[in-house]
C-alpha cells in the first residue's frame, strides 16, 4: 500500500531524512523507533503533507498514486490518519461538531453520502464510549481543556471515525500512564484488519507490548538501518541504540 | 508550499459597484449657510433648525478627539458635501414611484424592498445617501400604534415626539462627531413603540453611501414606551472609492418602565484596498437611555466594514434594576482600524451590564476593545460582567484591550476577564489532516471564537454575519 523510495527531506535547510526507503503492506503494523531528532516524527509530518518540510528527492507512492502531490486534506480522502503527539486545541469549536465535519468531508471524498446530525451521533455516542469517553467531553470544543490521556484517546476516536487506511501514530504513549495506555492500546488493536496498516512511531518498548507490530525498524539520523521482527524492540531496549551506528 | 498564515488578503468588497442616479448635492463646504439650507431642502420648523445652529456653533469651538488608537489623515472638513439626494426623492408612498436604478441597487445588495419582505417578519427603511428611499411595511405597524419611518418624515407628522426625546439621550453639545452628526443631519430612521406593544416584526434600515465625496450624516431615534418591545436591525454598504469618505451617525435609543430595546448593527462600509487606499470614516456616536424601571438595552454588532471604526454604542442605566447589554464582534483586515467598545454608565440601584467583546485582527490592521464601565454612588448593588477576547491572524496585526473601571460604591460587583489567542498554522494543519480545508477549518474556529456574540442575533441577521465574517476575512489565512 505504501512505497517509500530513497526520501531525502530537509527542515529549513537542515537535511533530515537522508534516503529513506520503506514498504508496507496492507494490514502490517511497523514501528518505527530511534533517537530524538533521528527523523521518525518528520517522516510523520512528510507523509501527511505538512508544509514546513521539503522533499528533495525521492518518491512516496500510496496504492500507487503519488502522494507527495496531494493536498493534506486529499491525503486524508485518501485514508492517511495521524494520530498527532500534541494535539492541538481548538477553543469554541464543538467536539462532535469537528468530528462531523471532518467524517462528512472525508466521505464527500469518498464518494460517500454525509452522515446526517443523527446518525452522527448514534456512532459518535457508541464509539465513545467504548474509549471511555464522557458525553460531557463530547459538548467541549475540541481538545480544549483535556487531560494528557483524553487528548489521546480522542486522537483514537476520531482515527476510529474517518476509517482510514494508514494510520500513523507519533509517539501515542507519551505522557499515557498505564491505564490510559491499555484503553489506547485497546482502540488500536480494534482497529487492526487485514486493509489498514499502521506506522507506530515510539520511543519506548512498552507501548509495543500491547501495540505488537509486525515489523520494526530502527531510524538513525533520517535512515532506516536495520529492520526486524517484534523481538529487535526488546534488544534495543536492552542495548540501546548506539550500537546500530 | 508558502507559509499559510503569512499569505494575505486578496478578497473583493462585493458591495463597490457605484448606482447611476441623479443627484441633488450641496457644494462642499459648511457653515451657517450650508446648515440653513440643509433646513431649508427639508421645510424644518424653527427649532430644529436652531438646534442644528447650536450644535455648530459647539462644533467649531470643539478639537477633533485624538485619544483613540488610531492613525488617520485628518479630515478636511470643507471639503465634504453635506447633502447628497437623489433627483427623484422625497419619500415616495408605493414602490412603483421609487426610481428603478435604486430599486436595483437594494436588490443587488440582498435587500429586496418589496412588501414580500413583510413574510420574512422584517420591515424596511432604506437610507441612500442622504434620504430616505421607502419605508416598507409601515401601514401594517400604524394599526398598532407603531410608527417607523424616516427621519423626516416624523419630524414632519410627529414633530412633538422628536422635539421631545431628540438630543435626550446625546445632547447637541456631546463631542465633536455627534455636534457635526447634529449640525448636518439628514435623514435616518424614527422609531416609536406606543405602551404595552409588542412589535412584531423586526424593523430594519439599511444604510448606502452612493455619490462620491459626500458624508453620510444620518440619525436615528427609538423611544420604547413602557412595557413594550422591539427589536431594530441596521445594514451599511458602500461603493468602493480612492477617497476616504466621512460617515458620522447619531443613534438614541429610550426605554421606558420594563420596555426592551434590541439593537443589532452588521456594519459593512467600504475597508479600503489592499494598500489601505479608500475606505469609510466611521465615527457614530450610540447612546441608549434606560429611563425607566426594570428597562433593557442590548446592542448587537457586527463590525467587518470601514477603514476607520470609532464608536462606543453605551448604555445610561438610569432605571432601578435595568439592564445594558453589549455584544460585539469587530473584523479588521488588510489596513483596517478600528477602536470600538461601550460605555455602561450605572446610575440606578440594582443595575446590571454584560460586555461580550470579540475583536479578530487579521493583516496588518490594529483591533482595540475600548471599554468604561462607571458605577455612580447612587448605584447601589451594581454589577458587571465584561469580557474582551481577542483573536490574532497572521503576523503583523495587532489586537488591543483598553478597559476602565470607575466604581465609586462598595456594593458594587465587577468582573472582567479578557483572552488573546492565535490561529495558528498547527490548528490549520490539524484540521486539514482531518480531511477539512482552511477555508472551512478557518470558518469553524472563527465562527467558534463569535459563538456568544452570534447566539444574541436575531437568526436571519447571524446567518447574514457569519457569511459575511468569512468574506472579510478571506485569504486571511492560507
Amino acid at each position: 500500500m505504501l512505497e517509500i523510495k530513497n526520501l531525502h527531506a530537509n527542515i529549513e535547510q537542515t537535511e533530515i531524512l537522508k534516503g529513506l526507503n520503506l514498504k508496507i503492506g496492507s494490514g502490517e503494523v511497523h514501528a518505527l523507533m530511534g533517537l530524538n531528532g533521528s527523523g521518525k516524527s518528520t517522516l510523520a509530518n512528510i507523509l501527511t503533507g505538512r508544509d514546513k518540510y521539503q522533499v528533495t528527492s525521492g518518491e512516496i507512492l500510496f496504492y500507487g498514486k503519488d502522494l507527495l502531490t496531494l493536498t493534506p486534506e486529499a491525503r486524508a480522502g485518501e485514508g492517511i490518519f495521524l494520530a498527532f503527539q500534541y494535539s492541538v486545541e481548538l477553543p469554541g469549536v464543538n467536539e462532535v461538531y469537528f468530528l462531523r465535519t471532518a467524517c462528512n468531508e472525508i466521505r464527500k471524498y469518498r464518494g460517500l453520502a454525509p452522515y446526517s446530525i443523527t446518525e452522527f451521533a448514534k456512532i459518535i455516542k457508541e464509539k465513545s464510549a467504548k474509549l471511555g469517553l464522557s458525553e460531557l467531553m463530547l459538548s467541549r470544543s475540541v481538545n480544549s481543556g483535556f487531560s494528557g490521556g483524553e487528548k489521546k484517546r480522542n486522537e483514537v476516536l476520531m482515527m476510529e471515525i474517518l476509517e482510514p487506511k494508514l494510520c500513523i501514530l507519533d509517539e501515542i504513549d507519551s505522557g499515557l500512564d498505564i491505564d490510559a495506555l491499555q484503553v489506547v492500546a485497546e482502540g488500536v488493536n480494534r482497529l487492526r484488519n487485514a486493509d489498514r496498516s499502521f506506522i507506530v512511531i515510539t520511543h519506548y518498548q512498552r507501548l509495543l507490548n500491547y501495540i505488537v507490530p509486525d515489523f520494526v525498524h530502527v531510524i538513525v539520523e533520517g535512515q532506516i538501518v536495520k529492520s526486524g521482527g517484534k523481538e529487535l524492540a526488546l534488544e534495543l531496549e536492552e542495548k540501546g541504540y548506539s550500537w546500530l551506528k | 508550499m508558502a507559509n499559510n498564515i503569512e499569505k494575505i488578503l486578496n478578497n473583493e468588497y462585493k458591495w463597490g459597484f457605484e448606482t447611476d442616479v441623479a443627484v441633488d448635492t450641496l457644494k462642499p463646504g459648511l457653515d451657517e449657510q450650508v446648515i440653513a439650507e440643509i433646513s431649508r431642502i427639508k421645510n424644518e420648523p424653527a427649532w430644529l433648525r436652531e438646534i442644528r445652529l447650536t450644535a455648530f456653533e459647539r462644533w467649531k469651538k470643539k478639537q477633533e478627539p485624538t485619544w483613540a488608537f488610531l492613525n488617520y489623515k485628518p479630515q478636511d472638513y470643507q471639503s465634504i458635501s453635506y447633502y447628497s439626494a437623489p433627483k427623484s426623492a422625497p419619500l415616495k408612498k408605493s414602490l412603483a414611484e421609487v426610481d428603478p436604478e435604486i430599486l436595483k441597487t437594494y436588490n443587488k445588495l440582498g435587500i429586496p424592498l418589496e412588501e414580500q419582505k413583510v413574510l420574512a417578519g422584517v420591515a424596511v427603511d432604506a437610507v441612500f445617501d442622504s434620504v430616505s428611499i421607502i419605508t416598507t411595511y409601515k401601514d401594517k405597524l400604524a394599526e398598532q400604534g407603531i410608527i417607523f419611518c424616516s427621519f423626516s418624515e416624523a419630524v414632519k407628522n410627529h414633530p412633538e415626539l422628536v422635539r421631545k426625546y431628540l438630543g435626550s439621550v446625546v445632547p447637541a453639545t456631546d463631542n465633536f462627531f455627534a455636534c457635526l452628526n447634529t449640525a448636518v443631519f439628514t435623514d435616518g430612521s424614527f422609531v416609536y413603540i406606543p405602551q404595552g406593544v409588542r412589535c412584531p416584526v423586526e424593523l430594519s434600515t439599511y444604510f448606502r453611501i452612493n455619490s462620491k465625496n459626500t458624508g453620510q450624516f444620518e440619525r436615528t431615534l427609538i423611544v420604547a414606551e413602557a412595557d413594550s418591545y422591539v427589536s431594530y436591525l441596521e445594514g451599511c454598504t458602500a461603493p468602493q472609492r480612492d477617497e476616504n469618505q466621512l460617515h458620522a451617525a447619531v443613534v438614541e435609543l429610550i426605554a421606558l418602565d420594563n420596555a426592551e430595546i434590541k439593537y443589532s448593527t452588521i456594519q459593512n462600509w467600504y475597508p479600503g484596498d489592499e494598500n489601505g487606499k479608500g475606505g469609510i470614516y466611521n465615527f457614530v456616536t450610540k447612546r441608549g437611555l434606560c429611563a425607566g424601571v426594570n428597562s433593557k438595552i442590548s446592542w448587537m454588532q457586527v463590525e467587518t466594514g470601514s477603514a476607520v471604526t470609532w464608536k462606543y454604542p453605551s448604555c445610561i442605566l438610569k432605571g432601578d434594576n435595568s439592564v445594558g447589554k453589549f455584544y460585539s464582534v469587530a473584523v479588521t483586515n488588510k489596513y483596517q482600524q478600528a477602536d470600538t467598545g461601550t460605555k455602561m454608565i450605572h446610575l440606578g440601584k440594582n443595575t446590571k451590564s454584560t460586555i461580550i467583546a470579540k475583536g479578530i485582527a487579521a493583516g496588518q490592521s490594529q483591533n482595540s476593545y475600548r471599554g468604561l464601565v462607571k458605577i455612580t454612588s447612587a448605584a447601589e448593588n451594581a454589577r458587571n460582567y465584561s469580557q474582551c477576547d481577542s483573536m490574532l491572524m497572521g503576523e503583523e496585526s495587532g489586537a488591543h484591550t483598553f478597559p476602565h473601571l470607575d466604581s465609586a460604591i462598595p456594593t458594587a460587583r465587577v468582573e472582567h476577564e479578557a483572552t488573546t489567542s492565535k490561529i495558528g498554522d498547527d490548528q490549520i494543519f490539524y484540521c486539514k489532516q482531518r480531511g477539512i480545508s482552511s477555508e472551512e477549518a478557518v470558518s469553524m474556529i472563527v465562527h467558534g471564537f463569535c459563538r456568544e456574540v452570534f447566539q444574541e442575533l436575531p437568526m436571519e441577521f447571524a446567518i447574514e454575519a457569519r457569511q459575511l465574517l468569512l468574506v472579510s476575512l478571506e485569504g486571511a489565512v492560507g
